[in-house]
Protein backbone atom coordinates (compact mmCIF):
# COMPACT_ATOMS: atom_id res chain seq x y z
CA UNK A 1 0.00 0.00 0.00
CA UNK A 2 2.71 2.46 0.81
CA UNK A 3 4.74 1.03 -2.14
CA UNK A 4 1.79 2.48 -4.23
CA UNK A 5 1.21 5.72 -2.56
CA UNK A 6 4.97 6.68 -2.91
CA UNK A 7 4.89 5.79 -6.44
CA UNK A 8 1.82 7.77 -7.43
CA UNK A 9 2.45 10.52 -4.50
CA UNK A 10 2.77 13.27 -6.98
CA UNK A 11 -0.29 12.29 -9.15
CA UNK A 12 -2.32 11.76 -5.93
CA UNK A 13 -1.13 15.42 -4.57
CA UNK A 14 -2.34 17.05 -8.08
CA UNK A 15 -5.41 15.37 -8.10
CA UNK A 16 -5.75 16.45 -4.27
CA UNK A 17 -4.95 20.04 -5.21
CA UNK A 18 -7.53 19.86 -8.42
CA UNK A 19 -10.18 18.51 -6.57
CA UNK A 20 -10.13 21.63 -3.81
CA UNK A 21 -10.42 23.92 -6.59
CA UNK A 22 -13.21 22.08 -7.91
CA UNK A 23 -14.86 22.10 -4.46
CA UNK A 24 -13.94 25.91 -4.14
CA UNK A 25 -15.42 26.63 -7.58
CA UNK A 26 -18.76 24.51 -6.60
CA UNK A 27 -18.89 26.16 -3.25
CA UNK A 28 -18.73 29.69 -5.22
CA UNK A 29 -21.15 28.68 -7.75
CA UNK A 30 -23.64 27.75 -4.83
CA UNK A 31 -23.37 30.66 -2.72
CA UNK A 32 -22.68 33.42 -5.15
CA UNK A 33 -18.77 34.52 -5.91
CA UNK A 34 -19.04 38.31 -4.65
CA UNK A 35 -20.00 37.83 -1.55
CA UNK A 36 -17.97 34.40 -0.02
CA UNK A 37 -15.43 35.88 -2.03
CA UNK A 38 -15.26 39.64 -1.36
CA UNK A 39 -12.02 39.75 1.74
CA UNK A 40 -9.80 37.59 -0.44
CA UNK A 41 -10.06 39.28 -3.37
CA UNK A 42 -9.73 43.06 -1.66
CA UNK A 43 -6.60 41.62 0.32
CA UNK A 44 -5.13 40.86 -3.06
CA UNK A 45 -6.05 43.98 -5.09
CA UNK A 46 -4.71 45.27 -2.10
CA UNK A 47 -1.20 43.71 -2.23
CA UNK A 48 -1.01 44.78 -6.54
CA UNK A 49 -2.40 48.46 -6.63
CA UNK A 50 0.03 49.94 -4.25
CA UNK A 51 2.61 49.13 -7.08
CA UNK A 52 0.53 50.06 -9.90
CA UNK A 53 -0.63 53.08 -8.37
CA UNK A 54 3.06 53.99 -8.10
CA UNK A 55 3.96 53.42 -11.82
CA UNK A 56 1.19 55.55 -12.83
CA UNK A 57 2.49 58.41 -10.74
CA UNK A 58 5.90 58.05 -12.13
CA UNK A 59 4.23 57.57 -15.27
CA UNK A 60 2.25 60.56 -14.95
CA UNK A 61 5.10 62.94 -13.06
CA UNK A 62 7.25 62.08 -16.37
CA UNK A 63 4.56 62.84 -19.38
CA UNK A 64 3.34 66.33 -16.98
CA UNK A 65 7.29 67.05 -16.64
CA UNK A 66 7.59 66.65 -20.65
CA UNK A 67 4.18 67.78 -21.72
CA UNK A 68 3.92 71.06 -19.09
CA UNK A 69 7.69 72.18 -19.52
CA UNK A 70 9.67 71.00 -22.55
CA UNK A 71 6.63 70.46 -24.91
CA UNK A 72 5.10 73.28 -25.54
CA UNK A 73 5.38 73.94 -29.08
CA UNK A 74 1.82 74.65 -31.12
CA UNK A 75 0.71 76.05 -27.47
CA UNK A 76 -0.37 79.68 -28.52
CA UNK A 77 -2.12 78.38 -31.91
CA UNK A 78 -3.76 75.27 -29.93
CA UNK A 79 -4.77 78.49 -26.87
CA UNK A 80 -6.35 80.94 -29.53
CA UNK A 81 -8.61 77.77 -31.33
CA UNK A 82 -9.66 76.55 -27.84
CA UNK A 83 -10.46 80.26 -27.17
CA UNK A 84 -12.55 80.13 -30.37
CA UNK A 85 -13.98 77.03 -29.73
CA UNK A 86 -15.10 78.35 -26.57
CA UNK A 87 -16.78 81.61 -27.41
CA UNK A 88 -18.87 79.05 -30.37
CA UNK A 89 -19.91 76.82 -27.12
CA UNK A 90 -21.37 79.55 -25.26
CA UNK A 91 -23.48 80.54 -28.21
CA UNK A 92 -24.39 76.45 -28.56
CA UNK A 93 -24.97 76.93 -24.50
CA UNK A 94 -27.52 79.98 -25.03
CA UNK A 95 -29.25 77.81 -27.50
CA UNK A 96 -29.40 74.84 -25.61
CA UNK A 97 -30.28 76.32 -22.23
CA UNK A 98 -33.81 77.55 -23.88
CA UNK A 99 -34.31 73.80 -25.26
CA UNK A 100 -33.86 72.28 -21.83
CA UNK A 101 -35.91 75.09 -20.05
CA UNK A 102 -38.85 74.20 -22.64
CA UNK A 103 -37.98 70.50 -21.81
CA UNK A 104 -38.28 71.24 -18.22
CA UNK A 105 -41.68 72.89 -18.63
CA UNK A 106 -43.09 70.01 -20.40
CA UNK A 107 -41.66 67.63 -18.01
CA UNK A 108 -43.70 69.30 -15.39
CA UNK A 109 -46.58 69.41 -17.20
CA UNK A 110 -46.45 65.31 -17.36
CA UNK A 111 -45.27 65.56 -13.42
CA UNK A 112 -42.31 63.20 -14.72
CA UNK A 113 -39.57 62.12 -12.33
CA UNK A 114 -36.18 63.51 -13.45
CA UNK A 115 -32.96 62.20 -12.55
CA UNK A 116 -29.78 64.58 -11.71
CA UNK A 117 -26.47 63.47 -11.74
CA UNK A 118 -25.43 65.69 -8.38
CA UNK A 119 -22.23 64.97 -7.63
CA UNK A 120 -19.25 62.87 -8.89
CA UNK A 121 -15.76 61.87 -8.06
CA UNK A 122 -12.73 61.82 -10.23
CA UNK A 123 -10.35 58.82 -10.36
CA UNK A 124 -7.40 57.28 -12.34
CA UNK A 125 -7.61 53.71 -13.81
CA UNK A 126 -4.70 52.44 -12.45
CA UNK A 127 -4.62 48.62 -13.61
CA UNK A 128 -6.92 46.26 -15.44
CA UNK A 129 -7.94 42.27 -14.66
CA UNK A 130 -4.94 41.40 -17.27
CA UNK A 131 -7.10 38.88 -18.60
CA UNK A 132 -9.21 39.24 -21.55
CA UNK A 133 -12.08 37.02 -19.76
CA UNK A 134 -12.31 39.32 -17.13
CA UNK A 135 -12.89 42.81 -18.29
CA UNK A 136 -12.60 45.42 -15.14
CA UNK A 137 -10.62 47.58 -14.32
CA UNK A 138 -8.82 49.47 -11.30
CA UNK A 139 -9.10 52.89 -10.07
CA UNK A 140 -7.38 54.89 -7.28
CA UNK A 141 -10.71 55.78 -5.18
CA UNK A 142 -12.48 53.93 -2.92
CA UNK A 143 -14.54 53.86 0.18
CA UNK A 144 -12.70 56.56 1.22
CA UNK A 145 -13.71 58.75 -1.55
CA UNK A 146 -17.92 57.90 -1.18
CA UNK A 147 -17.53 55.34 -3.77
CA UNK A 148 -19.59 52.25 -3.36
CA UNK A 149 -20.72 49.04 -5.20
CA UNK A 150 -23.11 49.40 -8.17
CA UNK A 151 -21.87 53.12 -8.91
CA UNK A 152 -21.98 54.34 -12.15
CA UNK A 153 -18.52 55.02 -13.61
CA UNK A 154 -18.80 57.67 -16.67
CA UNK A 155 -16.19 59.50 -18.75
CA UNK A 156 -16.67 62.34 -21.25
CA UNK A 157 -17.11 60.68 -23.75
CA UNK A 158 -19.62 58.05 -22.52
CA UNK A 159 -20.33 55.29 -20.25
CA UNK A 160 -17.80 53.16 -18.79
CA UNK A 161 -19.19 50.66 -16.32
CA UNK A 162 -20.18 50.53 -12.65
CA UNK A 163 -18.19 49.59 -9.29
CA UNK A 164 -18.59 45.97 -8.49
CA UNK A 165 -16.12 45.85 -5.26
CA UNK A 166 -14.59 49.18 -3.18
CA UNK A 167 -11.88 48.60 -1.22
CA UNK A 168 -10.21 51.38 1.21
CA UNK A 169 -8.75 53.31 -1.53
CA UNK A 170 -9.44 51.45 -4.17
CA UNK A 171 -11.78 50.24 -6.35
CA UNK A 172 -13.00 47.66 -9.17
CA UNK A 173 -14.93 48.57 -12.13
CA UNK A 174 -16.91 46.09 -14.22
CA UNK A 175 -16.91 47.54 -17.88
CA UNK A 176 -19.99 47.22 -20.02
CA UNK A 177 -17.82 45.38 -22.19
CA UNK A 178 -17.37 42.22 -19.39
CA UNK A 179 -20.28 39.44 -20.21
CA UNK A 180 -21.58 39.38 -16.76
CA UNK A 181 -22.45 43.59 -17.41
CA UNK A 182 -26.22 44.64 -18.09
CA UNK A 183 -27.30 48.02 -18.67
CA UNK A 184 -30.17 49.45 -20.11
CA UNK A 185 -30.38 50.84 -23.11
CA UNK A 186 -32.58 53.00 -25.65
CA UNK A 187 -32.11 54.06 -29.37
CA UNK A 188 -32.08 57.95 -29.59
CA UNK A 189 -34.03 57.97 -32.40
CA UNK A 190 -36.49 55.32 -32.83
CA UNK A 191 -36.76 55.09 -29.09
CA UNK A 192 -36.36 51.14 -28.99
CA UNK A 193 -35.87 49.77 -25.78
CA UNK A 194 -33.02 46.74 -24.82
CA UNK A 195 -30.16 45.81 -22.46
CA UNK A 196 -26.61 46.05 -23.60
CA UNK A 197 -24.36 43.11 -22.99
CA UNK A 198 -20.69 42.53 -23.17
CA UNK A 199 -19.55 39.16 -25.36
CA UNK A 200 -16.63 36.51 -25.21
CA UNK A 201 -14.69 38.61 -27.69
CA UNK A 202 -15.31 41.82 -26.23
CA UNK A 203 -17.42 43.26 -28.43
CA UNK A 204 -21.20 45.13 -26.98
CA UNK A 205 -24.63 43.93 -28.38
CA UNK A 206 -28.11 45.22 -27.39
CA UNK A 207 -30.02 42.35 -26.68
CA UNK A 208 -33.97 42.26 -26.81
CA UNK A 209 -34.92 44.63 -29.53
CA UNK A 210 -37.25 42.62 -31.76
CA UNK A 211 -36.46 41.67 -35.02
CA UNK A 212 -38.95 43.39 -37.01
CA UNK A 213 -38.04 46.78 -35.76
CA UNK A 214 -35.92 49.21 -37.50
CA UNK A 215 -32.54 49.69 -36.77
CA UNK A 216 -29.83 51.60 -38.68
CA UNK A 217 -26.39 51.45 -38.17
CA UNK A 218 -25.05 55.20 -36.89
CA UNK A 219 -28.00 55.75 -34.55
CA UNK A 220 -27.08 56.98 -31.20
CA UNK A 221 -27.13 54.64 -28.15
CA UNK A 222 -28.52 56.17 -24.69
CA UNK A 223 -28.72 55.20 -21.29
CA UNK A 224 -32.53 54.54 -20.74
CA UNK A 225 -32.57 54.60 -16.49
CA UNK A 226 -34.47 51.49 -16.52
CA UNK A 227 -31.20 49.41 -14.51
CA UNK A 228 -31.55 51.84 -11.78
CA UNK A 229 -27.87 52.48 -12.13
CA UNK A 230 -27.34 54.54 -14.67
CA UNK A 231 -29.32 58.17 -15.11
CA UNK A 232 -31.46 58.08 -18.19
CA UNK A 233 -29.73 60.14 -21.32
CA UNK A 234 -26.21 59.41 -20.92
CA UNK A 235 -24.12 58.09 -24.07
CA UNK A 236 -23.14 54.41 -24.71
CA UNK A 237 -22.18 53.85 -27.94
CA UNK A 238 -23.26 54.23 -31.31
CA UNK A 239 -24.90 50.93 -33.75
CA UNK A 240 -22.47 49.55 -36.18
CA UNK A 241 -23.79 46.60 -37.48
CA UNK A 242 -27.21 45.06 -37.38
CA UNK A 243 -28.10 41.48 -38.00
CA UNK A 244 -30.90 38.89 -36.80
CA UNK A 245 -30.41 37.09 -34.13
CA UNK A 246 -31.84 34.33 -32.55
CA UNK A 247 -35.02 33.78 -31.07
CA UNK A 248 -36.79 36.87 -32.99
CA UNK A 249 -34.29 39.60 -31.55
CA UNK A 250 -32.04 41.69 -33.52
CA UNK A 251 -27.88 41.56 -32.91
CA UNK A 252 -26.69 44.94 -32.56
CA UNK A 253 -23.89 45.30 -32.13
CA UNK A 254 -22.81 48.30 -30.07
CA UNK A 255 -19.05 50.63 -30.94
CA UNK A 256 -18.74 52.15 -27.25
CA UNK A 257 -18.16 56.02 -27.02
CA UNK A 258 -15.99 55.40 -24.42
CA UNK A 259 -12.42 54.08 -25.06
CA UNK A 260 -12.73 51.08 -23.16
CA UNK A 261 -9.21 49.72 -24.34
CA UNK A 262 -7.21 52.89 -23.13
CA UNK A 263 -9.50 54.19 -20.12
CA UNK A 264 -6.89 56.87 -17.87
CA UNK A 265 -9.44 59.11 -15.95
CA UNK A 266 -13.38 58.47 -14.95
CA UNK A 267 -15.99 60.02 -12.97
CA UNK A 268 -17.91 57.63 -10.65
CA UNK A 269 -21.46 59.02 -9.87
CA UNK A 270 -21.35 58.92 -6.43
CA UNK A 271 -24.87 60.77 -5.92
CA UNK A 272 -27.96 61.31 -8.06
CA UNK A 273 -31.50 63.00 -7.32
CA UNK A 274 -34.56 62.32 -8.30
CA UNK A 275 -37.20 64.75 -8.50
CA UNK A 276 -39.74 66.31 -10.09
CA UNK A 277 -39.19 68.40 -13.08
CA UNK A 278 -38.91 72.13 -12.35
CA UNK A 279 -39.79 74.67 -15.17
CA UNK A 280 -38.88 78.33 -14.53
CA UNK A 281 -41.42 80.69 -14.44
CA UNK A 282 -40.64 82.16 -18.30
CA UNK A 283 -43.78 81.62 -20.13
CA UNK A 284 -44.87 84.99 -20.04
CA UNK A 285 -42.23 86.11 -22.47
CA UNK A 286 -43.69 89.00 -24.21
CA UNK A 287 -42.15 90.13 -27.29
CA UNK A 288 -41.66 93.96 -25.81
CA UNK A 289 -39.58 92.50 -23.77
CA UNK A 290 -37.66 90.27 -26.04
CA UNK A 291 -37.52 93.41 -28.22
CA UNK A 292 -36.20 95.55 -25.28
CA UNK A 293 -33.82 93.61 -24.41
CA UNK A 294 -32.21 93.33 -27.98
CA UNK A 295 -32.34 96.86 -28.44
CA UNK A 296 -29.66 99.02 -26.43
CA UNK A 297 -30.81 101.58 -24.16
CA UNK A 298 -30.26 103.73 -21.34
CA UNK A 299 -28.90 102.84 -18.20
CA UNK A 300 -29.33 104.09 -14.73
CA UNK A 301 -26.88 106.98 -13.79
CA UNK A 302 -25.00 104.41 -11.89
CA UNK A 303 -25.15 105.50 -7.66
CA UNK A 304 -22.68 107.81 -6.09
CA UNK A 305 -21.83 104.32 -3.76
CA UNK A 306 -18.55 103.12 -5.56
CA UNK A 307 -19.03 99.82 -4.52
CA UNK A 308 -22.36 99.70 -6.24
CA UNK A 309 -19.88 99.87 -9.95
CA UNK A 310 -19.57 95.96 -10.12
CA UNK A 311 -23.54 95.61 -10.97
CA UNK A 312 -23.90 98.05 -13.90
CA UNK A 313 -24.06 94.45 -16.13
CA UNK A 314 -27.41 93.53 -14.70
CA UNK A 315 -25.76 89.96 -14.40
CA UNK A 316 -24.69 89.54 -11.50
CA UNK A 317 -21.22 88.44 -11.13
CA UNK A 318 -19.55 86.30 -9.52
CA UNK A 319 -17.22 87.28 -6.46
CA UNK A 320 -14.17 87.59 -9.03
CA UNK A 321 -16.01 90.08 -11.49
CA UNK A 322 -15.26 88.65 -13.92
CA UNK A 323 -18.47 87.36 -15.00
CA UNK A 324 -20.08 87.55 -18.32
CA UNK A 325 -23.74 88.64 -19.81
CA UNK A 326 -24.09 84.92 -20.53
CA UNK A 327 -23.00 84.52 -16.68
CA UNK A 328 -25.46 82.26 -14.73
CA UNK A 329 -26.28 85.40 -11.57
CA UNK A 330 -24.61 83.31 -8.32
CA UNK A 331 -26.41 84.34 -5.19
CA UNK A 332 -23.22 84.90 -3.48
CA UNK A 333 -22.76 87.85 -6.36
CA UNK A 334 -22.24 91.81 -4.84
CA UNK A 335 -25.23 93.23 -6.89
CA UNK A 336 -27.71 90.10 -7.08
CA UNK A 337 -30.46 92.72 -7.34
CA UNK A 338 -30.14 95.25 -9.93
CA UNK A 339 -32.21 98.08 -11.14
CA UNK A 340 -33.92 96.69 -14.33
CA UNK A 341 -32.77 99.62 -16.31
CA UNK A 342 -29.20 98.53 -15.43
CA UNK A 343 -30.20 95.33 -16.65
CA UNK A 344 -30.50 96.46 -19.75
CA UNK A 345 -28.06 98.52 -20.12
CA UNK A 346 -25.28 95.91 -21.18
CA UNK A 347 -24.24 96.86 -24.74
CA UNK A 348 -24.46 93.77 -26.29
CA UNK A 349 -27.05 92.25 -27.76
CA UNK A 350 -27.76 88.98 -25.79
CA UNK A 351 -30.82 86.20 -26.79
CA UNK A 352 -33.57 86.71 -24.78
CA UNK A 353 -32.95 83.52 -22.88
CA UNK A 354 -29.41 84.39 -22.05
CA UNK A 355 -29.42 84.21 -18.74
CA UNK A 356 -29.95 81.31 -16.22
CA UNK A 357 -32.15 81.72 -13.73
CA UNK A 358 -31.20 79.08 -10.91
CA UNK A 359 -33.55 76.43 -10.28
CA UNK A 360 -33.95 77.52 -6.41
CA UNK A 361 -35.59 81.01 -7.35
CA UNK A 362 -38.70 81.54 -5.06
CA UNK A 363 -42.05 81.73 -6.44
CA UNK A 364 -42.87 84.90 -4.93
CA UNK A 365 -40.16 86.48 -7.51
CA UNK A 366 -42.70 87.63 -10.14
CA UNK A 367 -44.54 90.14 -8.13
CA UNK A 368 -41.18 91.61 -7.04
CA UNK A 369 -40.81 92.42 -11.04
CA UNK A 370 -43.61 95.37 -10.14
CA UNK A 371 -41.40 96.50 -7.62
CA UNK A 372 -39.79 99.84 -8.01
CA UNK A 373 -36.03 99.47 -9.20
CA UNK A 374 -33.93 99.21 -5.79
CA UNK A 375 -30.65 101.98 -5.06
CA UNK A 376 -27.57 100.12 -6.43
CA UNK A 377 -26.24 100.17 -3.25
CA UNK A 378 -29.09 98.61 -1.31
CA UNK A 379 -28.81 95.68 -3.60
CA UNK A 380 -25.10 94.84 -2.98
CA UNK A 381 -26.72 93.42 0.69
CA UNK A 382 -29.20 91.48 -1.29
CA UNK A 383 -28.32 87.68 -1.32
CA UNK A 384 -30.99 86.61 -3.74
CA UNK A 385 -30.22 86.53 -7.25
CA UNK A 386 -32.61 88.26 -10.12
CA UNK A 387 -34.96 85.81 -11.72
CA UNK A 388 -35.92 85.70 -15.70
CA UNK A 389 -39.06 87.23 -14.41
CA UNK A 390 -37.74 90.07 -12.96
CA UNK A 391 -35.59 91.07 -15.53
CA UNK A 392 -38.61 90.45 -18.34
CA UNK A 393 -41.54 92.34 -16.56
CA UNK A 394 -40.23 95.19 -15.09
CA UNK A 395 -42.31 97.94 -17.20
CA UNK A 396 -39.36 100.41 -16.88
CA UNK A 397 -37.56 98.16 -19.52
CA UNK A 398 -40.08 98.81 -22.15
CA UNK A 399 -40.51 102.37 -21.16
CA UNK A 400 -37.04 103.83 -21.54
CA UNK A 401 -36.47 104.85 -25.41
CA UNK A 402 -33.50 102.97 -26.92
CA UNK A 403 -30.27 104.72 -27.65
CA UNK A 404 -27.53 104.00 -30.18
CA UNK A 405 -24.63 102.33 -28.14
CA UNK A 406 -22.42 105.23 -28.63
CA UNK A 407 -24.26 106.99 -26.38
CA UNK A 408 -23.59 104.69 -23.87
CA UNK A 409 -21.73 105.90 -20.51
CA UNK A 410 -19.00 104.37 -20.22
CA UNK A 411 -18.77 101.95 -17.56
CA UNK A 412 -17.01 102.50 -14.23
CA UNK A 413 -13.45 101.78 -14.15
CA UNK A 414 -14.41 98.86 -11.51
CA UNK A 415 -16.36 96.96 -13.85
CA UNK A 416 -14.16 94.41 -16.07
CA UNK A 417 -17.12 92.50 -17.76
CA UNK A 418 -17.41 92.48 -21.43
CA UNK A 419 -19.23 95.40 -22.93
CA UNK B 1 20.75 19.62 -28.20
CA UNK B 2 17.08 20.98 -28.51
CA UNK B 3 15.69 18.52 -26.37
CA UNK B 4 17.67 15.52 -24.75
CA UNK B 5 16.55 12.77 -23.15
CA UNK B 6 18.23 11.91 -20.12
CA UNK B 7 17.98 10.55 -16.94
CA UNK B 8 17.01 12.05 -13.92
CA UNK B 9 20.22 12.47 -12.20
CA UNK B 10 21.84 14.25 -15.38
CA UNK B 11 19.34 17.02 -15.65
CA UNK B 12 19.89 19.97 -13.32
CA UNK B 13 18.03 20.98 -10.91
CA UNK B 14 17.99 24.54 -9.70
CA UNK B 15 16.40 26.55 -7.09
CA UNK B 16 16.12 30.28 -6.51
CA UNK B 17 16.07 32.69 -4.00
CA UNK B 18 13.14 33.55 -1.43
CA UNK B 19 12.95 37.04 -3.15
CA UNK B 20 12.75 35.72 -7.12
CA UNK B 21 10.10 33.03 -5.83
CA UNK B 22 8.08 35.74 -4.45
CA UNK B 23 9.25 38.72 -6.60
CA UNK B 24 9.58 37.51 -9.97
CA UNK B 25 5.21 35.89 -10.09
CA UNK B 26 4.21 39.39 -8.15
CA UNK B 27 6.12 41.59 -10.89
CA UNK B 28 4.11 39.33 -13.71
CA UNK B 29 1.14 39.88 -12.15
CA UNK B 30 1.71 43.49 -12.08
CA UNK B 31 2.82 43.71 -15.70
CA UNK B 32 -0.08 41.87 -16.53
CA UNK B 33 -2.62 44.06 -14.79
CA UNK B 34 -1.17 47.36 -16.10
CA UNK B 35 0.33 46.97 -19.79
CA UNK B 36 -3.39 46.52 -20.93
CA UNK B 37 -4.45 50.17 -19.58
CA UNK B 38 -2.06 51.05 -22.50
CA UNK B 39 -1.93 48.03 -24.83
CA UNK B 40 -5.71 46.38 -24.93
CA UNK B 41 -4.59 43.60 -27.41
CA UNK B 42 -1.71 42.70 -24.47
CA UNK B 43 -3.99 40.73 -22.45
CA UNK B 44 -5.67 38.74 -25.45
CA UNK B 45 -2.29 37.67 -26.81
CA UNK B 46 0.11 37.53 -23.36
CA UNK B 47 -0.06 35.42 -20.43
CA UNK B 48 3.07 36.43 -18.40
CA UNK B 49 1.76 34.82 -15.12
CA UNK B 50 1.96 31.45 -17.33
CA UNK B 51 5.37 32.06 -18.62
CA UNK B 52 6.49 32.68 -14.93
CA UNK B 53 4.67 29.31 -14.08
CA UNK B 54 6.55 27.01 -17.07
CA UNK B 55 9.88 28.69 -15.98
CA UNK B 56 9.84 27.86 -12.51
CA UNK B 57 8.05 24.26 -12.91
CA UNK B 58 10.99 23.42 -16.11
CA UNK B 59 13.95 24.53 -13.79
CA UNK B 60 13.01 22.88 -10.03
CA UNK B 61 12.06 19.82 -12.21
CA UNK B 62 9.90 19.07 -9.04
CA UNK B 63 6.11 18.14 -9.97
CA UNK B 64 4.67 19.02 -6.84
CA UNK B 65 6.62 22.53 -6.05
CA UNK B 66 5.79 23.02 -9.64
CA UNK B 67 1.92 22.00 -9.35
CA UNK B 68 1.66 24.32 -6.51
CA UNK B 69 3.63 27.29 -8.15
CA UNK B 70 1.03 26.99 -10.55
CA UNK B 71 -2.16 26.72 -8.00
CA UNK B 72 -0.85 29.89 -6.19
CA UNK B 73 -0.21 31.91 -9.38
CA UNK B 74 -3.05 30.98 -11.02
CA UNK B 75 -5.45 31.51 -8.14
CA UNK B 76 -3.74 35.24 -7.69
CA UNK B 77 -4.77 35.78 -11.24
CA UNK B 78 -8.36 34.45 -10.52
CA UNK B 79 -8.32 36.91 -7.61
CA UNK B 80 -7.45 40.23 -9.99
CA UNK B 81 -10.41 39.07 -12.03
CA UNK B 82 -14.01 39.08 -11.12
CA UNK B 83 -14.72 35.66 -12.32
CA UNK B 84 -15.03 32.29 -10.08
CA UNK B 85 -11.95 31.93 -7.81
CA UNK B 86 -10.22 28.33 -9.04
CA UNK B 87 -10.69 28.55 -12.80
CA UNK B 88 -7.02 29.83 -13.60
CA UNK B 89 -5.93 27.83 -10.97
CA UNK B 90 -6.68 25.09 -12.16
CA UNK B 91 -5.57 25.24 -15.58
CA UNK B 92 -2.27 26.65 -14.07
CA UNK B 93 -2.03 23.76 -11.53
CA UNK B 94 -1.90 21.42 -14.80
CA UNK B 95 0.51 23.26 -16.82
CA UNK B 96 2.79 23.52 -13.51
CA UNK B 97 2.92 19.82 -12.94
CA UNK B 98 2.79 19.00 -16.76
CA UNK B 99 6.02 21.36 -16.87
CA UNK B 100 7.45 19.75 -14.37
CA UNK B 101 7.02 16.00 -15.03
CA UNK B 102 8.46 17.28 -18.29
CA UNK B 103 11.50 19.02 -17.14
CA UNK B 104 12.39 15.84 -15.17
CA UNK B 105 13.02 13.73 -18.13
CA UNK B 106 14.05 16.81 -21.55
CA UNK B 107 17.04 19.19 -20.85
CA UNK B 108 14.72 22.18 -22.23
CA UNK B 109 17.50 24.90 -22.48
CA UNK B 110 17.58 25.47 -26.46
CA UNK B 111 15.41 28.66 -27.52
CA UNK B 112 13.45 26.26 -30.03
CA UNK B 113 12.77 23.58 -27.26
CA UNK B 114 11.39 26.43 -25.17
CA UNK B 115 9.29 28.21 -27.64
CA UNK B 116 7.57 24.92 -28.76
CA UNK B 117 7.30 23.76 -25.11
CA UNK B 118 5.56 27.34 -24.23
CA UNK B 119 3.17 27.21 -27.35
CA UNK B 120 2.16 23.45 -26.29
CA UNK B 121 1.29 24.43 -22.66
CA UNK B 122 -0.22 27.49 -24.16
CA UNK B 123 -2.89 25.18 -25.82
CA UNK B 124 -3.29 22.83 -22.76
CA UNK B 125 -3.93 25.74 -20.72
CA UNK B 126 -6.48 27.44 -23.20
CA UNK B 127 -7.82 23.73 -23.32
CA UNK B 128 -8.33 23.19 -19.42
CA UNK B 129 -9.75 26.73 -18.97
CA UNK B 130 -11.98 26.22 -21.63
CA UNK B 131 -13.41 23.10 -20.38
CA UNK B 132 -13.32 24.09 -16.51
CA UNK B 133 -15.20 27.10 -17.56
CA UNK B 134 -17.70 25.79 -19.93
CA UNK B 135 -18.72 22.70 -17.94
CA UNK B 136 -18.10 23.35 -14.18
CA UNK B 137 -19.13 27.44 -14.37
CA UNK B 138 -21.51 27.61 -17.60
CA UNK B 139 -19.72 30.79 -18.91
CA UNK B 140 -19.85 31.49 -22.82
CA UNK B 141 -16.35 30.48 -24.20
CA UNK B 142 -15.40 29.99 -27.80
CA UNK B 143 -12.32 28.10 -28.84
CA UNK B 144 -10.54 29.01 -31.52
CA UNK B 145 -7.27 27.29 -33.12
CA UNK B 146 -6.02 30.24 -34.98
CA UNK B 147 -6.30 32.58 -31.73
CA UNK B 148 -5.02 29.79 -30.01
CA UNK B 149 -1.88 29.09 -32.08
CA UNK B 150 -0.96 32.77 -32.42
CA UNK B 151 -1.30 33.83 -28.86
CA UNK B 152 0.52 30.40 -28.20
CA UNK B 153 3.56 31.76 -30.53
CA UNK B 154 3.05 34.91 -29.40
CA UNK B 155 3.86 33.72 -25.67
CA UNK B 156 6.44 31.42 -26.75
CA UNK B 157 8.49 34.21 -28.35
CA UNK B 158 7.91 36.26 -25.19
CA UNK B 159 8.57 32.85 -23.32
CA UNK B 160 12.03 32.67 -24.84
CA UNK B 161 13.33 36.30 -24.00
CA UNK B 162 11.65 35.79 -20.82
CA UNK B 163 13.30 32.43 -19.61
CA UNK B 164 16.61 33.96 -20.76
CA UNK B 165 16.42 36.63 -18.69
CA UNK B 166 15.24 35.06 -15.47
CA UNK B 167 17.71 32.04 -16.30
CA UNK B 168 20.30 34.43 -14.39
CA UNK B 169 18.53 34.30 -11.10
CA UNK B 170 18.83 30.13 -11.35
CA UNK B 171 21.01 28.97 -8.33
CA UNK B 172 22.43 24.91 -8.90
CA UNK B 173 21.46 22.99 -5.75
Amino acid sequence: MESVLGRYRNLIILVGVLFLQVLGLAVQVKTGAEKETRLIRLWTVGMITPFERGLVWVQSSAGNLWHNYFYLRGVRAENRELKEQIEQMRLEQVRLTEDATQAHRLQMLLAFKEQFVSKTVAAQVIGTSGSDLSRIVYIDKGENAGIKPDMAVITADGVVGKVLLAGTNEARVLLISDQTSGVGAILEKSRLQGVLRGTANGEIVLERVMSDEQVQPGETVLTSGGDQIFPKGLRVGTVTNVANGKDLFLNITIKPAANLGKLEEVLVLTEKQEREAVAEDNGRVRAADILAQRLPSVPDKPAGDPNAAGTADGVAKPATGTGTANATPKPSGTGANPPAGAIKSTAAPSPPNAKVTPKTAPPSTPTAATQKPKPVNSASTETKPPTRAETSTDPSIVEQKPAPPATQPEPPPQDNSPQ
Amino acid sequence: MPITYTSGEQVEVYRFSLPVTIGVPLVALIIQAYIPKYVPGFAVYVDLPLLVTIFFAMARRNPIAGLFTGAIIGLAQDMLGHNLIGIYGIAKTVVGYGASSLGVKLDLENAGARLLVTLGFYLVHSAVYFTVARALVNMTQHWSWPHGILAGLVNGLIGVLLYFLLDRFKQRT
